[in-house]
C-alpha cells in the first residue's frame, strides 16, 4: 500500500486521474465502435505535431518568465519562414535539387529561426522589464504581435500564387495548402501502419530530436546557468550571473522553438495557417506542459513528453465519443474549450507546488 | 500591591516551542521614571514587549507564564488595543505614520474628533463630520509639549525622520490616559542634535508623570536620562539597579558576559599571523547600500592565514560587509583581495579573484533549493571556472558524482546521496552544503556570514573545527560574520565590532568582556578612560 502510496505521489494525483479519464475515454470509444487503433493513431500524430510547440515552454520556464503564454510570437517567425520557403519554391530555386521538399523544410526552418530568434531577443528584452507579471504580459504581447500581423499578412510583398488571394491578387489567405511544399515530409518518412494505426516515424524522431537537444543544452554549463538564474535569482547573482541576459535567452530559445513547432505542426497538418489562427495557441500548449506537472516555476523534458501526449489523447478521443452521447451542436468545440481552460486554471492554482 | 508602580512584570516566562527565550523577568515601573532595558540581540526584549502589548505571536505560540501588572491591577491585554486602552504607548523602530496624510491626521487618526451632522443623526456616529479645528488645536498642544516648531498641517511625506520621530511621540502623548511609553530604539534613527532634543522631550514627558521604557544599546543615553535599569541576557535579568549605582563599564560588561562555550581547542591560536604578515584583504572607505545593514566608510587590513571575526549588534551594518564585497549590494570604496582590485559593479568579480563567500541567507542566496546536493557543491565553481564539465562541455556527471561524495564524507554531511534535493536537508547540513560549495571552489578568501544561524551545537562544532583546520593546515584566510559573539571569541584571531556601519573597534578575543560591550554600544573605547 505503502508503495503504491508513494507511486502516486511522485506521479502527482492530477495526472493519475487525469490518465484515468484518458482510459475511461478509450473505453468509451470501444463502447460505441469508434475504432480504438485509428484513435491512437491519431493521438500519436498530435502529440508529434504539437510536442515541439510545448517543449518551447521549458527554457522559458526554466529560465524565470514562466509559462511562454507569448510562444504566438515564435509561430509567427515560423508562419514567416514557411512563407518565404513557398516564395522561394514558387520562383524555382528548388527544382534542381534531388528533393525538393525536404530543401523547402530546411529552408522553412532556418528563416523560421531566424525571425523567431530576432522576435524572441525582443520579447525577452521586454520581459525583463515586466518582471513579476510576465504571464498576463506575455498573453497580451501575443495577442498584439497577432494582430499587428492580421496587417501584415495583407502587407507583406509575397507574390507566390500558392499564398495569396486569387481574386484579389495581393493579400495572404487564410489557408494556404503545403501540398506543394513540404507538406507530410516529417510524418511520411519511415512511416508504417500497424493495422489500422498509422504511425508518423519521422515526425516523432523530429519531436524526440528537439527534446533531446534541450535536455543537453540544460546539461551545458550556460544551461545550468540559465536554470539557476530562473529558479533563485539572488543565487544566481552571488554566482555572478547576469540574471536578465539569460532570461532573455531562455525567452529567445522558446520562441525559436515556437518556431520550429509550427513548422512541425504545419507539415503534419497540410496547410499553413495564418490570421487569428495561432490567437490560442499559447493557452493549447501551457495547459499541456502543465498537465505533464511541470509548475510555473520548474518544467522538465518529462512534463512536456506526458503533458502534450494527455492532453492531445483526451481531446482527440472525447471529442467523438462526446458527439456519439451528444449528436445535436458543436458540442466538441465547447468540449474542447472547457477541457483547456478548466486545465489551466487548475494548474495555475497549483501552480507553486512543483510536482515530480 | 501597593499603587506605587504604574507597570509590574512578575516572573515573566516565555517559550517558543520548547526554548526558553525569557525565564522569570520580573521588573516594575514608577509613574514618571524613566527605565531603560539593555540587551544584546536575542536577548528577549522585543519578546518582552511583545507580551506587555499582548500581540497575537504571543497567544499564537501557546501564551506565556507571570503577571502583567497596570497600576497594581493585573492585566490581560489580547491584543495591542487592549494595552492602548490601558494608557500604555509605544513609539516604534519604524515609523508607524501615513505619509499622503497631514500632521494633524497623523496624530488623530483613528480617535478624530467630530461634529453631528444631519446625516449622523440618522444614520450614526460614523457619519459626523471631522472637526478640524480642534484637532488641530489637540495636535498643538502635542507638538508643543515636544517643543516642536512646525505647522501642523504639513504633509508627513517628505518630512526628515528626526521630524516623524516625533510626530509619533506627539501622537502617542495626545492620548488622554498615556501612562506609559515605550521607546524602542528611538535615537537609532537620528542625528545627534535630534537625539539630544528627543532625550529632552523624555525628561519633560517624565516630568509630567508619564513612565518611559527606554530600549536602546546606546549605553551613554542610559547615562543621561535613565533614572533605574534592567540588563537582560539570554532571557534572564542579569542585573536590576539604580543608574547611579553603575557605570558604563559595568553595563557593558553585565550586556556581553562571558558565556563558556568552547568549539575550538586552544593550540590553534598559535598559527595566528603576526602583525608582519601579509596583508590579505585590504579595505578603504568602504559604503555598502544594502536596506538594514548600512556600512558608512570602513576600514580593515586582514592578514594572510587569518580568521578574523566581524561582530556587532543586528542592523549595525556587520552583515553588509561581505554583501558589499561580493557584489550583492551596491557599494563604493576600495577593497583589495591579494593586490588585486575588486570591482563592485562586475557580476562575480569577487568570485573570479579567488573570494568564496557563504551567505547568512541560505534559503535565498546560498542554496538552489530544488537541486541535488551534488549540484549546489559544484555549482559555482562550473560556472565560474568551467569545472566539471566533460566531452562537449557538457556536465559530467560522473565527476559531480565523485566530488559530492568525497564532500558529503569530508563533513560528514547527513543525507541518503548526492542526489537528494538540498531543499529537504536540515539547516546545520544545508549550511555544511554551502560550506562544501564554497570550499569547491578553492578560495584563497573564505567569507563566512553567519554560519552557524539556526544549526545544533555538533553541526557548529564540526564547522569551527573545519575552518580552524582549514586555517592551520593550508593557510586559508577567513572572514567570519556573526552576531554570536561567544562564537566569534571562540575562534577568531581578531574580531572587529561594527556599530553604526563603522568599525568602533579591533579587539583580541580574550579582550575583557566590557571592551566589547562598549565598542557595541558605540560608545569608543577612548571615551570612557
Amino acid at each position: 500500500m505503502d508503495s503504491i502510496k508513494r507511486a502516486v505521489n511522485s506521479f502527482g494525483l492530477p495526472r493519475v486521474i487525469i490518465l484515468a479519464f484518458f482510459v475511461f475515454l478509450l473505453g468509451m470509444a470501444a463502447f460505441y465502435d469508434l475504432g480504438i487503433p485509428a484513435l491512437l493513431g491519431d493521438v500519436i500524430r498530435r502529440w508529434g505535431m504539437f510536442g515541439i510547440l510545448v517543449l518551447a515552454m521549458v527554457p522559458a520556464i526554466q529560465s524565470g518568465i514562466g509559462p511562454n503564454f507569448g510562444v504566438s510570437i515564435g509561430i509567427i517567425g515560423g508562419l514567416l519562414g514557411s512563407l518565404i520557403s513557398i516564395e522561394m519554391r514558387d520562383m524555382g530555386y528548388f527544382e534542381a535539387t534531388a528533393n525538393p521538399e525536404v530543401v523547402s523544410v530546411i529552408i522553412a526552418l532556418i528563416f523560421a529561426i531566424v525571425f523567431a530568434g530576432i522576435f524572441g531577443f525582443l520579447y525577452g528584452l521586454l520581459l525583463n522589464r515586466v518582471k513579476g507579471s510576465e504571464m498576463v504580459v506575455s498573453t497580451y504581447v501575443g495577442f498584439s504581435m497577432v494582430a499587428l500581423f492580421n496587417i501584415m499578412w495583407l502587407l507583406l510583398p509575397f507574390r507566390s500564387g500558392t499564398s495569396i488571394w486569387p481574386i484579389a491578387g495581393e493579400g495572404l489567405r487564410t489557408t494556404i495548402s503545403l501540398a506543394d511544399d513540404f507538406g507530410g515530409v516529417f510524418n511520411d518518412l519511415l512511416a508504417f501502419e500497424l493495422g489500422d494505426m498509422s504511425v508518423p516515424t519521422g515526425l516523432l524522431l523530429v519531436f524526440f530530436l528537439c527534446c533531446f537537444l534541450v535536455w543537453l543544452f540544460t546539461q551545458s554549463r550556460i544551461g545550468m546557468m540559465m536554470r539557476a538564474a530562473g529558479s533563485n535569482p539572488n543565487f544566481a547573482r552571488a554566482a555572478g550571473i547576469n540574471v536578465n541576459k539569460m532570461r532573455v535567452l531562455g525567452t529567445t530559445l522558446s520562441t525559436i522553438l515556437g518556431g520550429i513547432g509550427i513548422v512541425a505542426f504545419a507539415q503534419s497538418f497540410g496547410f499553413l495557417q495564418l490570421y487569428n489562427a495561432p490567437l490560442m495557441m499559447g493557452f493549447t500548449v501551457v495547459a499541456s506542459v502543465l498537465v505533464g506537472g511541470a509548475s510555473v516555476v520548474n518544467a522538465r523534458i518529462f512534463n512536456v513528453l506526458l503533458g502534450t501526449f494527455l492532453f492531445q489523447g483526451i481531446l482527440t478521443v472525447a471529442i467523438p465519443v462526446a458527439n456519439q452521447m451528444v449528436p445535436e451542436g458543436n458540442l466538441s468545440e465547447i468540449l474542447r474549450m472547457i477541457i483547456s481552460n478548466g486545465i489551466i486554471l487548475y494548474a495555475l492554482s497549483k501552480s507553486r507546488e512543483a510536482t515530480r | 500591591m501597593s499603587e506605587e508602580f504604574v507597570l509590574e512584570l512578575e516572573n515573566i516566562s516565555k517559550e517558543y516551542s520548547g526554548n526558553p527565550v525569557l525565564k522569570n523577568v520580573s521588573l516594575s515601573v514608577k509613574p514618571g521614571e524613566i527605565y531603560a532595558l539593555i540587551g544584546e540581540n536575542g536577548a528577549g526584549k522585543s519578546t518582552l514587549m511583545n507580551i506587555l502589548f499582548g500581540m497575537s505571536v504571543i497567544h499564537e505560540t501557546g501564551g506565556f507564564t507571570g503577571k502583567v501588572k497596570i497600576g497594581g491591577q493585573e492585566a490581560k491585554f489580547t491584543s495591542p488595543a487592549d494595552a492602548m486602552l490601558a494608557g500604555i504607548g509605544m513609539v516604534h523602530q519604524e515609523f508607524m505614520l501615513i505619509p499622503g496624510f497631514t500632521i494633524v491626521e497623523n496624530i488623530k487618526v483613528g480617535r478624530e474628533e467630530t461634529l453631528p451632522t444631519i446625516a449622523s443623526r440618522v444614520f450614526g456616529k460614523s457619519l459626523e463630520r471631522l472637526d478640524t479645528e480642534r484637532m488641530a488645536a489637540d495636535a498643538r498642544k502635542a507638538l508643543d509639549a515636544i517643543g516642536m516648531d512646525i505647522n501642523e498641517f504639513t504633509r508627513v511625506a517628505g518630512l526628515p525622520v528626526g521630524y516623524m520621530q516625533f510626530v509619533e511621540i506627539a501622537r502617542e502623548i495626545d492620548k488622554e490616559n498615556l501612562k506609559l511609553l515605550v521607546f524602542d530604539e528611538p535615537t537609532a534613527v537620528l542625528t545627534e542634535s535630534e537625539a539630544e532634543q528627543l532625550l529632552s522631550v523624555m525628561q519633560s514627558l517624565s516630568d509630567k508623570g508619564i513612565a518611559i521604557i527606554f530600549i536602546t544599546h546606546r549605553l551613554s543615553e542610559v547615562m543621561a536620562v535613565a533614572r533605574r535599569m534592567t540588563v537582560l541576557r539570554d532571557g534572564e535579568v542579569v542585573a536590576s539597579k539604580p543608574i547611579a549605582q553603575t557605570d558604563v563599564v559595568e553595563i557593558a560588561e553585565l550586556m556581553v558576559g562571558r558565556r563558556i562555550e568552547k568549539l575550538v581547542d586552544d593550540e590553534s591560536r598559535s598559527v595566528a599571523p603576526d602583525e608582519n604578515a601579509e596583508i590579505a584583504v585590504k579595505v578603504r572607505d568602504l559604503f555598502v547600500d544594502m536596506p538594514g545593514e548600512m556600512v558608512k566608510g570602513v576600514d580593515l587590513d586582514i592578514r594572510k592565514g587569518e580568521i578574523f571575526g566581524i561582530g556587532g549588534l543586528a542592523g549595525q551594518g556587520k552583515v553588509g560587509i561581505p554583501n558589499g564585497i561580493m557584489g550583492m549590494s551596491p557599494a563604493s570604496g576600495t577593497v583589495e583581495v591579494f593586490g588585486e582590485k575588486v570591482t563592485f559593479s562586475k557580476l562575480g568579480d569577487a568570485l573570479s579573484k579567488g573570494v568564496s563567500f557563504v551567505s547568512e541567507d541560505r534559503r535565498g542566496v546560498g542554496l538552489l533549493i530544488g537541486e541535488s546536493i551534488a549540484h549546489n557543491i559544484i555549482f559555482n565553481t562550473m560556472t565560474v571556472k568551467g569545472g566539471f564539465l566533460g566531452l562537449g562541455k557538457i556536465i559530467s556527471h560522473h565527476q559531480v558524482r565523485a566530488h559530492a561524495q568525497s564532500m558529503i564524507e569530508l563533513l560528514d554531511i547527513r543525507c541518503v546521496g548526492g542526489s537528494q534535493r538540498v531543499g529537504s536537508l536540515s539547516g546545520g547540513n544545508q549550511q555544511k552544503v554551502c560550506l562544501a560549495a564554497a570550499l569547491t571552489l578553492k578560495p584563497r578568501l573564505l567569507i563566512v556570514s553567519e554560519p552557524t544561524r539556526g544549526i545544533d551545537i555538533g553541526a557548529k562544532k564540526l564547522i569551527m573545527e573545519y575552518l580552524t583546520k582549514l586555517r592551520n593546515e593550508e593557510g586559508l584566510t577567513i572572514i567570519m560574520v556573526s552576531s554570536e559573539l561567544a562564537e566569534l571569541r571562540s575562534v577568531c584571531d581578531r574580531i572587529a565590532i561594527v556599530s553604526e556601519g563603522k568599525v568602533s573597534s579591533i579587539l583580541p578575543p580574550e579582550a575583557p568582556d566590557a571592551d566589547f560591550g562598549l565598542a557595541m554600544s558605540a560608545v569608543g573605547s577612548k571615551e570612557v578612560e
